[in-house]
């Protein structure tokens, strides 16, 4: 919005006159409406239960409702190992997830594979596969850094302007909403990594694209 | 707490309770000292089936299976042995050299198996079965048949190993799928280079 615009809806407001756009609106029911999928990997998956438990009450952000089937969330919180034999029923139920969705990788493990990354069944980070929208590391992460992941998601989407090239995925037909499931191989899961979703700059392995 | 035989005794009481089966007693020198015995492939069922029948042992509870892998080995030893060197003023001389000899011994798996008795409460016994080799003679026999707890440890050990248990009501991998081909557990195992991200700086 033009800085012009502001300053009138700010005087406006002043006069006790309220003034919105359809794009602040819609982000505003968006991000404060966010619900997350039942799921869980791991040790991760205790403390995003002790998120969503009295003590820190997930509900304060909207996102109370877990979800039972993936046609009914926004959110996947990735909260745990993400092994190899599980992977690809990670990316199918994100697949089944309808758009807009998000998803949080929470943890040393979702993220980069952490104290099992060498070992030969745990996947080396679940952003080789679906495109993660915020990282927690951790081991695990504590409820105030998955709340503070979830306000980080939360101004990430009132961020979002609904026209123009950074438009949200749902409302850009040419970007994809589901992303190939890998298949298990002899060696370990083919592709190792789907590079469309996964940008790496190559000669400077440490660095990760968004 | 055991009321359980020396373990001599017991390597006794098994070769005269199954005919024809060889145990072997393989120390252990830690504190723990949990002496373990090697069996027969042969004779191992039918040894298995005595510890659990025999009315003083009656081992009815095998609590663990476990898959352990020996690489194949070399030992040198330093040999004299007498040589005809040819000697400073340009004759033959017989003078003693020292030559290493190295001898290769062949690896192989080791299934190894702790049995408890819940009737007498003593235990464990710790059995082992060892295959020929690590790579083509991969076979032991099964003792699911003798204790069902086995079924899944066996299937684990097959799946990680490569132990091939003889006899196995059900032996599928358990923990990888069913298109895997390596063995993820042995020494020599190797897992794929296919990370784009895995470089020196990473590593």
């Amino acid at each position: 919005m033009a800085d012009d615009l502001k300053e009138l809806k700010i005087e406006l407001s002043k006069n006790g006159i309220f003034t919105t756009t359809l794009e602040e609106i819609y982000n505003w029911g968006r991000k404060n409406s966010v619900w997350p999928l039942t799921f869980g990997l791991a040790c991760c998956a205790i403390e995003m239960i002790a998120t969503t438990m009295a003590r820190y009450d997930l509900a304060r952000f909207g996102a109370e409702v877990f979800r039972p089937s993936p046609r009914q969330a926004d959110l996947i919180i990735v909260s745990g190992t993400v092994t190899k034999k599980m992977a690809p029923q990670v990316v199918r139920l994100y697949n089944q997830m309808p758009e807009p969705k998000y998803v949080i990788a929470m943890g040393a493990c979702a993220i980069s594979g952490g104290p099992f990354r060498d070992g030969y069944n745990v996947l080396r980070g679940i952003d080789r596969y679906i495109p993660v929208d915020v990282h927690i590391p951790g081991c695990p992460p504590r409820p105030e850094a998955l709340i503070h992941a979830f306000m980080t998601l939360q101004k990430k989407i009132d961020e979002q302007a609904l026209r123009g090239p950074d438009r949200p995925r749902h409302l850009d037909a040419d970007q994809p909403s589901e992303f190939p499931v890998p298949a298990f191989g002899e060696h370990g899961l083919e592709p190792p990594q789907n590079l469309d979703v996964f940008h790496h700059e190559p000669g400077n392995p440490l660095k990760v694209i968004q | 707490m055991s009321g359980l035989p020396p373990v001599e005794d017991l390597k006794a009481q098994m070769q005269a309770g199954v005919p024809g089966a060889t145990v072997k007693v393989i120390p252990n020198g830690s504190p723990s000292a949990q002496h373990s015995l090697l069996l027969d492939n042969e004779h191992a069922a039918a040894v298995a089936l005595f510890l659990r029948d025999h009315p003083d042992l009656r081992l009815d509870f095998c609590s663990l299976v476990t898959g352990v892998d020996w690489l194949d080995t070399e030992t040198s030893e330093k040999v004299k042995v007498k040589k005809m060197v040819d000697g400073p003023d340009g004759t033959q001389q017989e003078t003693e050299v020292e030559e290493t000899r190295k001898t290769r011994h062949p690896g192989y798996l080791e299934a190894v198996y702790h049995l408890f008795s819940m009737e007498k409460k003593h235990g464990p016994v710790i059995l082992r079965l060892r295959t020929a080799n690590r790579t083509d003679q991969t076979h032991v026999p099964s003792l699911t048949p003798v204790w069902r707890s086995c079924e899944f440890q066996e299937r684990e050990a097959f799946d990680l190993y490569g132990i091939v248990f003889d006899g196995h009501p059900d032996l599928r991998r358990i923990l990888m799928w069913d298109g895997f081909v390596d063995f993820p557990m042995r020494r020599d195992y190797v897992p794929p280079a296919d990370d784009i991200l895995a470089t020196e700086a990473h590593r």
